[in-house]
């Protein structure tokens, strides 16, 4: 209790310390919050970094290939029919035998030789004999991906007495290492392939598009109708009931677990309108109807952070209401809705579940060229390779993480360099 | 005083005018008349409803949600709140000017340019460009902006904001200017430049000025009107009401005993 003697001087004098203990305390608080958060961003993209990073290189062992006349197009027609169907394996075999002709002689070791290179060799020599036909009848040197298991080998991912080799394989592999047989390259192939069996093979290209495909009719679905409908409740609905409902209703409908926005989907446009199944078009529509809220609620805050004197000033000079938002609202909200919308964006490309609902999560290897054509998505891939039993599929895993962590990244920069750009002061 | 026939006539008339926030009853029972080429001043205490009925006057107060208006205002006779009335005319026909100098975050020209280019009082660049050099000199600014038209007005002074604004307003070539406390926010010297313009600018328009300056309103207007707790309490030439104020109310407020 105070002394009512003391003087109100003293009194504030005395309760100083004890203010200043409650401030240090309460700085002392944030910086540990901060440091909290960081330290488990920093352990979380550390990991993720350290797993992911050996998806970035593949091995490769050099192969010399003679791309036989007699195998690969008998009659010689160079139809590409025939070129296409042609036996490339056998190739890749022979080029095998040739390093290792006794390893050949016997039909067990010629299947564990060729065990150590992807099938994945046979598949790119058809690629290059398809665009080049003249390649037929010449030997050349080719850097074939090693299979997913070699692979972890030399990345030391796993040990030699795994298990997983026989003596006889270590041995190959030994002699193609000490022929400078064996490098290191970078992944190409993991962006430029589709999903795939072998993880060697794998890539994120299909995904991406897929991933590609949805944002954009998400964005073009959403976008339009959301700042029509935010502008429109802002500006031109009365204040009654009714508009009071729908607001509550958007702003409970930005709090719906993106699930249940996966189940209308489906129900909706799968199931009512018969649309394709695991197709990104409908994949948008879906995120679409999950950012809309959001969109909503952005442009309608942007639009009200407007200063009224702006409005007042137009509708005073005798401009319509529409001329009013056009002219000079609207575009003073822009950064503001343009950030909104990108960080709406954002959330809509790492969202699985409504991708689930609708059949985007399958096995599809084909690299989708438009948005109707079957696709998984970024979040899709990491799910389905996170459920895979190869060893190899662990850092692909962690790998399409980073893709799909980078897009993130560049998509929230560009909101904030937008904002820091176009904003204007008043 | 001045008896010439535009003086007689006046330009807006108002009857039985009456508003309400909700329920708040902000304006009671209103009869004024403004004249044409005058300077009328609305003053008042805080809360009183001068800025009120001034908003009235352009219908701004159809912007606000809870605001009903009763009565009736006529400009030059025709009833200002009939259904068919444009609202796009009628603000054309009368401009306003705010208390807070609110110029459009765009360049000088653009912000003057702005009320001809929505009415299509331009035919052409060069017409555009006359009316904006015209509009600006009239309202005393033209010197100080025009070799950087193309700056952007956020970064004038607030006494320049507030003389780009007036030029924005009359650069429509209305009939009427509303001003609401249009110096509350300048200094004494951009103040004076105002009270001047203001002077000048009546003998093409008619202004309401809304004041809280008794001594703003004696020098710049001709006639005066005192607002009291949503009354208009007394209304007369601007000599006679500082001078002889018949209402108590009047007397005690220019006395500086309420207010």
């Amino acid at each position: 209790m105070t002394d009512p003697r003391q003087s109100p001087t003293e009194t504030i004098l005395a309760s100083l310390p004890r203010r200043r203990r409650a401030e240090a305390r309460f700085h002392f608080y944030g910086i540990a919050a901060i440091g909290i958060a960081l330290a488990f961003l920093i352990l979380l993209i550390g990991a993720i970094g350290h797993q992911g990073i050996g998806a970035f290189s593949q091995t490769e062992i050099a192969l010399d290939v003679t791309l036989d006349e007699s195998v690969l197009d008998p009659s010689g027609t160079r139809d590409p029919e025939t070129l296409s169907t042609a036996n490339y394996r056998a190739v890749v075999r022979a080029a095998l035998g040739e390093i290792f002709p006794d390893a050949v002689r016997k039909r067990r070791d010629r299947r564990k030789l060729t065990a150590l290179v992807s099938v994945g060799a046979g598949f790119e020599l058809r690629e290059q004999v398809l665009e080049n036909p003249g390649l037929i009848g010449r030997t050349m040197r080719v850097w074939a991906p090693a299979d997913d298991e070699v692979d972890m080998l030399f990345k030391g991912v796993t040990a030699r007495d795994s298990g997983r080799f026989t003596e006889k394989q270590l041995g190959w592999l030994d002699r193609l290492e000490a022929e400078d047989r064996i490098r290191s390259a970078f992944n190409w192939r993991f962006f430029s392939n589709g999903d795939s069996r072998e993880p060697e093979l794998a890539g994120i290209l299909g995904a991406m598009s897929g991933s590609f495909f949805a944002l954009m009719t998400c964005l073009v679905l959403s976008f339009p109708l959301g700042v029509m409908a935010a502008i429109y409740l802002e500006e031109f609905a009365p204040r009654n009931r009714w508009t009071d409902l729908v607001e509550i209703n958007i702003n409970n409908l930005a709090a719906v677990p993106s699930i249940v926005f996966g189940l209308l989907g489906l129900a909706a446009f799968l199931g009512f309108m018969g649309m394709a199944r695991s197709a990104p078009l409908v994949g948008g529509m879906v995120l679409a109807l999950m950012t809309l809220p959001t969109i909503i609620i952005v442009t309608r805050a942007s639009l009200g952070a407007v200063p009224p004197s702006i409005r007042e000033a137009a509708i005073g000079l005798g401009a319509s209401r529409m001329q009013a938002m056009l002219h000079h609202t609207l575009p003073l909200a822009t950064p503001g809705i343009m950030t909104g919308t990108i960080i709406g964006m954002a959330r809509a490309l790492g969202e699985l579940a409504p991708l689930i609902m609708i059949g985007m999560v399958a096995f599809i290897v084909d690299v989708p060229q438009g948005p109707l054509d079957p696709a998984s998505a970024l979040p899709v891939q990491v799910y389905i390779w996170a459920d895979s039993p190869e060893r190899a599929f662990a850092e692909k895993t962690a790998a399409a993480i980073i893709v799909l962590l980078a897009f993130l990244v560049v998509m929230n920069l560009t909101a904030v360099i937008l904002r820091r750009r176009f904003e204007r002061r008043w | 005083m001045d008896m010439s026939p535009s003086t007689i006539r006046p330009k807006l008339t108002a009857r039985g005018v009456n508003v309400f926030y909700d329920d708040a009853h902000a304006l009671k029972q209103v009869d004024l008349d403004i004249r044409a080429h005058e300077v009328t001043a609305l003053i008042g205490p805080s809360g009183c409803g001068k800025s009120t009925f001034l908003r009235c006057l352009n219908r701004m107060n159809d912007l606000i949600d809870i605001c009903r208006v009763d009565g009736d205002i006529r400009l030059d006779g025709e009833d200002i709140y009939d259904p068919a009335v444009d609202l796009v005319y009628l603000r054309a026909r009368i401009g306003m000017v705010f208390q807070k100098p609110n110029p459009f975050p765009k360049s000088i020209h653009d912000n003057v340019a702005y009320g001809p280019k929505i009415h299509g009082l331009a035919r052409s660049r060069a017409e555009m460009d006359e009316i904006v050099a015209s509009s600006l000199e009239r309202a005393g600014l033209w010197e100080e902006v025009k070799d950087r038209l193309d700056a952007p007005a956020t970064g004038l002074s607030g006494g320049q904001q507030q003389r780009l604004c007036i030029a924005r307003a009359i650069a429509v070539r209305p009939e009427v200017i509303l001003m609401d406390e249009p110096c509350s926010s300048l200094d004494p010297i951009a103040t004076a430049r105002i009270e001047a313009l203001m002077d000048e600018l009546k003998q093409n328009f008619t202004i309401v000025i809304v004041t809280h300056s008794m001594q703003q309103a004696a020098r710049v207007s001709q006639r005066t009107a005192f607002f009291h707790l949503g009354d208009l309490v007394e209304v007369g030439d601007t000599d006679t009401v500082f001078t002889q104020p018949v209402d108590p109310r009047t007397e005690s407020y220019i006395s500086g005993r309420i207010g």
